[in-house]
């Protein structure tokens, strides 16, 4: 038998209501007990958690691991251990890879591959259209069999409102959520950032926040329409916000996210950044209203998860000018700094919100075991360190994407401990 | 509007008329002044940038900016290199940055660059120690055009300050309003975009400048107005309908012209497209000051590149 003793750290399970000082005992890769002095048995391991935040493994519910077919920006091994560096003991891989996972042949490559990595569980996400083209359903009851959690062509958008609706309509017989990018593709005229007063003063071709909000309105109503599982993908506008809080006070199921880099950057940083691609992503920062409006939806409980929209690219495609290099940073090791800096320090929410942003609610969202320290959970762990000071250093990363527009910035607060079915996978 | 003029150029690069001073503007206006009577001369070189070598690199089409500065290097003696290219090096595979460190293996001591995409003189300024001069980047800045441009309006006016010019145009995807709204506005002039709102950018007193969604108002009280050259191709008839429609609201006609001041100067960056944004008539009248800018844009390009390399004659058109 397996074991591994989580000792004497601030235990905070919200789905149990949990948020004390306690021992986790996880044997066999499952949760065993919480309590106080807890025995570890002969030879079982102990990591010491004192003045550390332990709290069910985060999950990442949109992530780009690249592979099959760009691993000169990723690879799923490194993928899976800047996950574990970053605080996440699970990810879930855009399908978006070459070929793409439209196919159950490609959803098992990537698991098994993941598993070979040994270092983060990995959920694959297929395609909802056949090469992620928007023309036709891809397989998608064979992928859910050969184990995708989730249906997405993120980052390509669903233009075909006609396929929007079958997918939402095709996945309830499967029981999977369709995430989307909601995005007009026309009205974002080959945008390269947010549309308004910045981009006006800067002079780069900008993409209106109602290019977003439109699509966002669209989905909402097809989903309500069709009783498909909707769940919106890295919203960051204002709107999107607001027409999120709507559809849930009438009872509405859908889910939404929002990434981290939303909540702590806005258009001006691209102006100060003098036209470095390091600032640019899709969706794009937008306003310091529509940041502060995102703050408020997570506050408020609108906004249902965190997720890092890891999007790694290789140093030559980011040393091309703004308008060509390629949307995306590389995010899975900031996510949780930033989260804890931006929005637990301050107070916007507390630790146990976060706990519930990062862990509980994308276990719900795309159905997975976790998300909880219930006994016979996975014993899947992220060990936290509220006090750690982050800089920054995008040399150091484990990912190979180095894509990021937060380099040498210091942040307080960041994962100290992965541990994944029993096994330390990262420690600081 | 009392304007100092500076006497030093701060950066050692001129990206946009964003990061220039209103003082440096005028010594950039007032040395053209003094260049342009090189032009004059029988012989008209003078040996200020000898032994210096300028790289006009061109990543989009371009005769008479690209001539232009060929013209004001060679006046100055410089040794200039000629790259154009219709489509950017990135579709070979190379990136800004290997561009960049490629030429700055051959030791320039300028650059001279336009290119299809904003922001990639800004980025080049960043990474070479030679001194970058922004040709036109995309749909951003074009700051030597709008030098020229003002150039000629204050040779005509004395002052830019109270004048009010207006541009009419594609304004949302044209660098040269944009660099003249900012640079006007700087030098205390009052700048009138007409265009329909498909054609502006959203949020415009960015720019500092007024809107006008019909031309005739915007021409009320003029002093100078800038025509842009309309492309249909680019437009593919979502922006407005027809060159036909654009001429029958949008065209500097001589009855249109007639609601200016009266001698109001009639400008165009050219290359023109007569009898779409403007009437042959008023392109060849006795108001249009449309050469004046061709001869003027070479004396302002040589008081930017000899500015650049630190003004070391005592006087700009000294022999």
């Amino acid at each position: 038998m397996s074991r591994l003793l989580v000792r004497n750290g601030r235990v905070i399970d919200p789905v149990q209501g949990i948020d004390e000082s306690l021992d986790i005992l996880i044997e066999d890769g499952r949760i065993a007990k919480l309590g106080r002095n807890l025995e570890r048995g002969a030879d079982a391991p102990e990591l010491d958690a004192e003045g550390l935040i332990v709290a069910p493994g985060f999950i990442d519910l949109h992530s780009h691991l690249r592979e099959p077919g760009y691993e000169h920006k990723e690879t799923i091994e490194t993928g899976c251990l800047a996950a574990a560096a970053g605080g996440f003991t699970a990810v879930c891989c855009m399908a978006n890879t070459n070929p793409v996972n439209d196919e159950p042949a490609v959803t098992r490559y990537i698991m098994e591959k993941a598993d070979r990595a040994g270092a983060v569980k990995v959920y694959p996400i297929g395609a909802l259209s056949k090469g992620c083209r928007g023309e036709e359903l891809a397989e998608i009851g064979e992928m859910v069999e050969a184990g995708a959690v989730a249906i997405s062509d993120s980052p390509n958008p669903v233009a075909n409102s006609l396929l929007m609706r079958r997918a939402l309509e095709y996945c309830r017989s499967f029981d999977v959520p369709m995430i989307v990018h909601p995005q007009d593709e026309l009205l974002s005229d080959r945008g390269a950032m947010h549309e308004g007063r910045v981009s006006t003063r800067i002079g780069l071709r900008g993409m209106p926040a109602a290019a977003e909000e439109s699509v966002v309105a669209r989905d909402i109503l097809l989903a309500e329409f069709t009783g498909g599982r909707l769940h919106l993908g890295h919203l960051s506008t204002a709107g999107s916000v607001a027409a999120i809080r709507a559809a849930k006070a009438r009872g509405s199921r859908v889910t939404c996210e929002v990434s981290a880099h939303h909540f702590s950057l806005t258009d001006e940083d691209v102006a100060a950044s003098n036209y470095d691609p390091q600032w640019k992503m899709n969706p794009p920062l937008r306003t310091d209203n529509d940041r502060q409006a995102i703050i408020e939806g997570i506050a408020d409980g609108t906004i249902d998860a965190i997720v890092s929209d890891h999007a790694p690219h290789h140093r030559d495609e980011k040393e091309m000018d703004f308008a060509d290099a390629p949307f995306g940073i590389s995010a899975l090791e900031t996510a949780v700094s930033l989260a804890l800096d931006r929005l637990v320090r301050p107070g916007v929410i507390d630790i146990s919100a976060l706990v519930r942003l990062m862990s509980a609610t994308p276990a719900r969202i795309v159905d997975v075991p976790g998300g909880s320290l219930a006994e016979g959970s996975p014993g899947d762990l992220t060990v936290l360190d509220p006090e750690r000071t982050v800089t920054v250093d995008p040399a150091s990363f484990v990912s190979k994407g180095r894509n990021t527009p937060f380099g040498g910035v210091t942040l307080q607060g960041g994962p100290a401990a992965t541990i994944v079915g029993g096994r330390v996978v990262w420690q600081r | 509007m009392g304007i100092e003029p500076a006497t030093v150029l701060a950066s050692k690069d001129l990206v946009g008329i964003a990061g220039l001073e209103a003082g440096e503007i005028q010594l950039l206006l007032d040395t053209a002044e003094q260049l342009l009577e090189v032009a004059r001369r029988p012989i008209k070189k003078v040996p200020t940038l000898r032994g210096m070598t300028v790289v006009n690199l061109f990543m989009e089409p371009s005769t008479r900016t690209r001539f232009s500065f060929e013209v004001a290097e060679k006046r100055l003696s410089a040794d200039t290199l000629n790259f154009s290219s219709s489509t950017s090096s990135v579709t070979k595979g190379e990136t800004l940055f290997d561009t960049a460190r490629n030429l700055m293996a051959m030791a320039p001591d300028f650059i001279v660059i336009r290119h299809p995409n904003t922001g990639a003189p800004h980025r080049l300024a960043n990474v070479v120690t030679a001194s970058v001069i922004n040709a036109g980047d995309g749909s951003n800045e074009h700051p030597t055009q709008a030098l020229l441009d003002a150039f000629t309006i204050r040779r005509h006016f004395g002052s830019l300050d109270g004048l009010t010019v207006v541009i009419a145009g594609d304004i949302r995807h044209s660098r040269v309003a944009r660099s003249n709204a900012l640079l006007l506005s700087k030098m205390g002039a009052k700048v009138r975009f007409a265009a329909p709102a498909s054609l502006l950018p959203v949020q415009v007193d960015e720019l500092k400048a007024e809107s006008y969604l019909r031309l005739e108002p915007a021409l009320e009280g003029a002093d100078a107005v800038m025509m842009l050259r309309i492309q249909m191709e680019r437009q593919k008839k979502l922006n407005f309908p027809s060159m036909r429609e654009y001429y029958d609201f949008f065209a500097l006609t001589p009855e249109r012209l007639r609601l200016a001041k009266e001698g109001a100067l009639v400008m165009h960056p050219g290359p023109m497209n007569r009898g779409v944004e403007i009437d042959s008539e008023v392109a060849d009248g006795d108001q249009s000051v449309i050469l004046e800018q061709v001869t003027n844009g070479v004396a302002i390009r040589m008081a930017i590149l000899y500015l650049l390399a630190g003004g070391r004659s005592e006087s700009a058109a000294g022999s």
